[in-house]
């Protein structure tokens, strides 16, 4: 049971983000949220940088206005595709999680890049009947991005 | 190639088009300015602090060592055997007690001197190298090195000129003023940027466009050219430091709305529900908070605010380029300062506030110019010259970059 609603809030996350329902892209997470976008060389070799680095639900959603109001980007769509969702710890009110994804970029003229592979390494807390994300790290698996990171992960 | 073209009349005022597109000005390019009397980066001297310490990168797209030898110097050499031409580090960062080939174990030391090759006595008489062969002529080739403060830089031409020199005073202080301790890397990125790798460059010597394609600066009043600043522009014309006085805006708040009034970049409705992560901290003992500094030809140290990052500009064909950001902070600085720097990247990067638009704006030039070769850009913002100001509406460190390049070229 418990399984099928970690795997709806993935479901439901990366639907979010791949139907630009940007606005509702922050109610996923806790308000005093950690959300980070980093590489896997980064990440193992315990170096802090983050591509984004978000510490409060209320940065997420700047995200979402500086992208709507004020950053310059072509039209572009992601398509997320989540697998291999894995508990890797429980403690009282929170789990650990991690998750393989993939997502190609697709852009107005319709050329397609794999513009990204990595894992969601998460905790996720569960509140009022809902799982939410209290961190999340992005995980790329390359150190090399496409032109630019608009949309998040 | 160079027949072909004559420069327009107006200097560096106009650039033709095809210096981003024409793959024979690229192979030239490789040549003439990346293998030329010019000083690149390769490394922060703090990523090699123990003999056997081994990272790689590029001189243009020549592959490079960068070791720290035994003699706890660093020293540098192509990343290719003597013998073969095999790449001789397969790993882009390691350890190693010496450098060898897996192709047929031609080992070098970690200065590039050839130490040994596999049977070259031969095997029980027969085969072997003749006797002709001398070990000490057949070593990497290397490239001289010479730091400034922290940062390593290196070149294969024996004309150019040593990098203090190559510097100068006038940028030389700009870059002491923000690398004050000793460098800590926060971590690195890449980009790919699908455009010719000058499209890149002289967008950060542009210091017209900040405020215009970057709306985040002007909403926030981070940056605006109503505020106090200038360009720094070496002799040569080959370096630039833009700078920002922030505190300082040189004409009333009304005036400087008017300036900007029906320019797309000013927003007026737009708030940020969550500004902690722009707050600052005195650091530079002066009033400067923003310094755009780039050495010829391809590297870029940056300071928004407390945010400083070294940024290389590889080119990977006439229209790509791999961007690569190093972030640091300095050993002496406290978490909360860590904290800032963190928070403040993400004003920057491929993902940044203000950078985004750099990553799209050189690809959507690059689409534009097909079948306008021979047609030329207009850098006539400031006039013509290229020489310091006290003011950023200026295109003088563009012009300045062209200055530098076109006799390399011999354009």
């Amino acid at each position: 049971m418990r399984r099928l609603e970690l795997e709806q809030l993935y479901t439901d996350y990366v639907h979010c983000l791949d139907a630009d329902e940007l606005e509702r892209w922050p109610d996923f997470f806790t308000e005093d949220c950690f959300y980070r976008i980093t590489s896997a060389e980064n990440y193992e070799a315990g170096m802090p940088l983050g591509l984004i680095h978000a510490t409060s639900r209320n940065m997420l959603k700047d995200r979402v206005s500086a992208l709507r109001e004020a950053n310059i980007y072509e039209p572009q769509r992601y398509r997320h595709l989540v697998s291999s969702i894995k508990i890797l710890e429980e403690h009282d009110t929170t789990l650990d999680l991690a998750a393989n994804f993939l997502v190609v970029r697709t852009m107005q003229e319709g050329d397609m890049t794999l513009f990204g592979a990595g894992r969601y390494v998460d905790q996720v807390k569960h509140a009022n009947g809902t799982w939410k994300f209290a961190r999340k790290t992005v995980v790329l698996d390359s150190r090399q991005i496409d032109t630019l990171l608009a949309i998040p992960l | 190639m160079q027949q072909e073209i004559k420069w327009p009349a107006e200097g560096n005022a106009r650039v033709p088009y095809r210096m981003f597109s024409d793959p024979d000005i690229y192979r030239a390019e490789l040549s003439r300015i990346f293998l030329g009397p010019t000083w690149q980066y390769l490394a922060l001297a703090g990523e090699l602090p123990q003999p056997g310490d081994y990272l790689t990168t590029f001189l243009g797209e020549t592959p490079v060592i960068v070791t720290c030898a035994q003699d706890g110097e660093i020293h540098a050499m192509v990343n290719r055997c003597a013998h073969r031409g095999n790449l001789v580090c397969l790993k882009r960062r390691g350890h190693a007690e010496n450098l060898t080939c897996v192709y047929h174990a031609w080992r070098y030391d970690l200065a590039g001197n050839l130490d040994s090759v596999a049977f070259r006595r031969g095997v029980a008489g027969k085969g072997g190298m003749p006797a002709s062969f001398h070990l000490e002529e057949h070593g990497l080739k290397k490239l001289r090195v010479d730091k400034f403060g922290e940062l390593v830089f290196g070149t294969l031409s024996p004309e150019a000129p040593p990098l203090a020199i190559y510097i100068g005073n006038l940028i030389g202080s700009r870059i002491h003023r923000v690398m004050h301790g000793k460098p800590k890397i926060l971590g690195t990125t890449s980009q790919i940027l699908h455009n010719n790798w000058k499209l890149y460059f002289e967008n950060v010597r542009d210091t017209y466009h900040a405020t215009l394609l970057h709306t985040f600066f002007t909403t926030f009043r981070l940056s605006r050219l109503t505020s106090e600043g200038g360009v720094d522009i070496a002799e040569s014309g080959a370096h630039h430091a833009s700078y920002t006085r922030n505190k300082v805006d040189r004409v009333d708040q009304a005036t400087s709305d008017q300036l900007y009034a029906g320019i797309p970049s000013l927003r007026e409705n737009f708030r940020l529900a969550d500004p902690s992560f722009l707050a600052t901290a005195e650091e530079f003992g002066d009033d400067t908070t923003t310094q755009i500094l780039s050495l010829f030809p391809n590297f870029v140290l940056q300071q928004i605010q407390n945010s400083i990052a070294l940024r290389l500009v590889l080119p990977k064909g006439p229209d790509k380029t791999e961007l690569q950001w190093t972030y640091i902070g300095f050993e002496e600085d406290d978490p909360g300062m860590t904290e800032m720097r963190l928070a403040q990247a993400n004003l920057v990067g491929p993902a940044g506030y203000v950078s985004m638009e750099d990553g799209a704006v050189g690809n959507f030039i690059q689409r534009a110019i097909p079948g306008a070769e021979d047609e030329c850009s207009v850098l006539e913002m400031g006039g013509f010259g290229h020489v310091s100001e006290a003011n950023r509406t200026t295109e003088a460190s563009v012009r300045s970059f062209w200055h530098a390049y076109r006799p390399l070229m011999g354009l």
